[in-house]
């Protein structure tokens, strides 16, 4: 295992970058759209159950078949990868933010807009700033998903530590193939824990210390 | 556009902008899928630099009237003019912006500390960093917080009044003339809603503000209300008139119901001890002889004798009996004296006596100094000389209140005097702002 270890540092370290960058960036992609999305949609009641029915239908799609469907398009590579974990890392955020922003004291609302602010000041300095703590607990359930979800998407050949389960799967008794394995495995769940770390610090610096629990 | 909207607001309270008139002019609110109007034909003015309370049951269509000032709600008919200005059809968030408005608790944002919820509007209106920051610093004064101590809070490390008086700094914040608050002293306990009144009271005397004020509570009403309207459902204004008058002269039962039992009590409350005639006391000094104060008291024919020191403070009241079993009278001081001050109310008065031995209490004014005395005699000549008066000389200067197009849903008792009351006849008479 030492061995195998100090060979591959290199391929190992390499890869656990593009998983990692790969999942920020779905992450990032999937909140700007899910929030844009539920912008739209939380002031009218029958879109809202849209929404929710969506991003509760949505996550029983398996990953595996979802990737293998939309390889039929857009062939082997990195567009299904971030397709697939963009979808993936939308729906829980789509829901809590809805949640999110519709649960603002309507009051404070009206407060709002009875000192004058405009329908886009509201949004911008009072309903999201509000709702903000309960998206980014959706961003963080996405973010533990997704990198999970990321390691699959090797199957289409898209980057990261999906490489070393899927190869040393495929040859299982193999030379070095439960090596890499566990090595995959490891450090998918290694990079989660950093990666939910840095959300938690985000929220941190976020989020108004009036609004801290 | 309007001089409203134009006005620069003044940064210090002595230059504040006072309050100016507001109109509604035969508004009318309709919601779809409801047959009858939320507000129907109503016509009311608020006189520039007054408090006028909307009084009501819930669901009376009162804090819809209130939000047609602001146009939170947008009237389906009629005018709204602030001053001389007629602001039916401008943006409303400018119009906003230049109205004051308070609701329950304060509507303070949770995330933004007291600071930056009073720099909102400010903010808004392009104020500069420096100026904006003096404003906060003298609101908050205003109100009674330290700044130093509470600028950079957070709503939820405030008490309830605490922010509530942030609420009030916030609508302050930018001069509006105009203040409309929303059962703002709901949410807080009966103690610190008494301190708020006061507090609004005080404020209003610096700043003279046309302030509309929604309540329930017609106790309330008539502390702070220089006008009480009493709407029933669908805003039919039913009496539009002073605290004194509504008291003394209820136009019908409806009001009757509503000002509840003890309107005589409630009208203590609107006199003050330096309003009403004194009683004479006789007075004595320390050392001097009982017997020359005896006679002294059996030629005024009174039986108590007030003792004061040299400064004519009072420190006893003595009895007949007290003084007949001394030589002297002594110079102890009592510390239970029933002693009121000049600018108490009769309530307060009534209460000192009632728990007095004399059944009487003693009037002091600037530096404790003796006055006279008040007692039951005094309250209930003073009072029925208020119903009096408020009965006879109606207000000169009524603002105007009808319903245009009313719908007649009192039900009307059979032997109570149901005409309309004086107020609101005069004001049809005097109705010439109205397009009827």
């Amino acid at each position: 295992m030492g061995d195998y270890l100090e060979g591959s540092l290199d391929r190992i370290l390499f890869s656990s970058w593009q998983h990692f960058s790969v999942v920020v960036q779905c992450l990032i992609l999937a909140a700007v759209i899910a929030v844009g999305l539920a912008v739209l949609v939380y002031r009218t009641g029958w879109l809202r159950g849209v929404a929710d029915n969506v991003s509760a239908v949505g996550l029983t799609i398996p990953s595996f078949a979802l990737i293998g469907i939309l390889i039929v398009p857009f062939g082997f590579g990195v567009t299904p990868a971030v397709i697939v974990l963009t979808f993936f890392a939308a729906l829980p955020i789509l829901r809590n933010a809805v949640v999110g922003l519709t649960s603002i004291d309507p009051a404070l609302v009206e407060s709002a807009r009875g000192i004058g602010m405009s329908r886009a000041g509201i949004l911008l300095k009072v309903e999201l700033p509000l709702a903000w703590p309960v998206i980014l607990a959706g961003i963080r359930i996405s973010a533990q998903m997704i990198m999970g979800v990321a390691a699959v998407a090797a199957y289409a050949l898209g980057p990261g530590l999906g490489g070393f389960i899927f190869s040393g799967l495929s040859r299982l008794g193999g030379a070095n193939s439960f090596n890499s394995v566990v090595t995959g495995v490891v450090a998918v769940v290694i990079l989660a824990i950093i990666l939910d770390l840095l959300l938690l610090g985000l929220g941190r610096l976020t989020t108004s210390r009036g609004i801290r629990v | 556009m309007s001089d409203i909207l134009n006005s620069t607001p003044g940064t210090t309270t002595e230059g504040s902008t006072h309050g100016v008139r507001i109109l509604l002019e035969a508004v009318e609110k309709n919601y779809r899928g409801q047959a009858a109007p939320a507000v129907n034909g109503l016509t009311l003015e608020v006189p520039a630099g007054k408090i006028v309370a909307f009084v009501g049951p819930s669901g009376c269509g009162k804090t819809t009237t209130l939000k047609m000032i602001n146009r939170l709600i947008e009237p389906t008919k009629g005018r709204i003019m602030l001053g001389d200005d007629d602001v039916t059809d401008i943006d409303g968030d400018q119009l906003r912006r230049r109205i004051g408005y308070v609701i329950q608790a304060g509507g303070l944002f949770p995330h933004m500390t007291v600071e930056a919820n009073i720099a909102m509007v400010p903010k808004m209106l392009g104020w500069d960093k420096k100026r904006i920051s003096a404003r906060v610093d003298e609101l908050l004064e205003l109100v009674s917080l330290d700044p130093k101590l509470y600028r950079r809070r957070y709503p939820k490390q405030l008490s309830g009044g605490q922010q509530q008086r942030v609420g009030v700094a916030r609508a302050l914040a930018a001069d509006p003339p105009v203040l409309l608050m929303d059962e703002p002293f709901g949410a807080v306990d009966p103690i610190t809603r008494q301190r708020l009144q006061d507090e609004l009271l005080r404020i209003q005397d610096d700043v003279q503000k046309t302030i509309v004020f929604v309540t329930h509570d017609f106790d309330e009403a008539v502390k702070l209300g220089d006008w009480i309207a009493i709407f029933s459902e669908g805003a039919r204004l039913v009496q539009y008139d002073t605290p004194e008058r509504i008291l003394a002269d209820p136009a019908n039962e409806f009001v009757e119901d509503f000002i509840g039992s003890g309107a005589g009590l409630k009208q203590l409350t609107l006199t003050r001890v330096n309003e009403v005639t004194l009683g004479d006391v006789i007075t004595a000094q320390a050392g001097e002889a009982s017997s020359a104060v005896l006679s002294r008291l059996d030629a005024a024919g009174h039986d108590n004798v007030v003792v004061v020191d040299d400064r004519n403070r009072p420190t006893q009241w003595l009895s007949r009996r007290q003084l007949q079993r001394t030589a002297t009278v002594d110079n102890r001081i009592d510390d239970d004296l029933p002693v009121v001050g000049i600018r108490a109310t009769l309530h307060d008065a009534l209460d000192t006596m009632l728990a007095s031995a004399v059944g009487a209490a003693l009037v002091v004014g600037r530096r404790d100094t003796l006055l006279g005395v008040v007692d039951v005699s005094v309250v209930t000549d003073a009072i029925s000389a208020a119903r009096a008066a408020a009965v006879e000389a109606p207000a000169p200067d009524a603002p105007i209140g009808t319903n245009t197009s009313a719908i007649d849903t009192v039900p009307q008792p059979h032997g109570v005097d149901t005409a309309p009351s004086a107020a609101l006849a005069r004001s049809s008479d005097t109705g010439a702002g109205d397009d009827r």
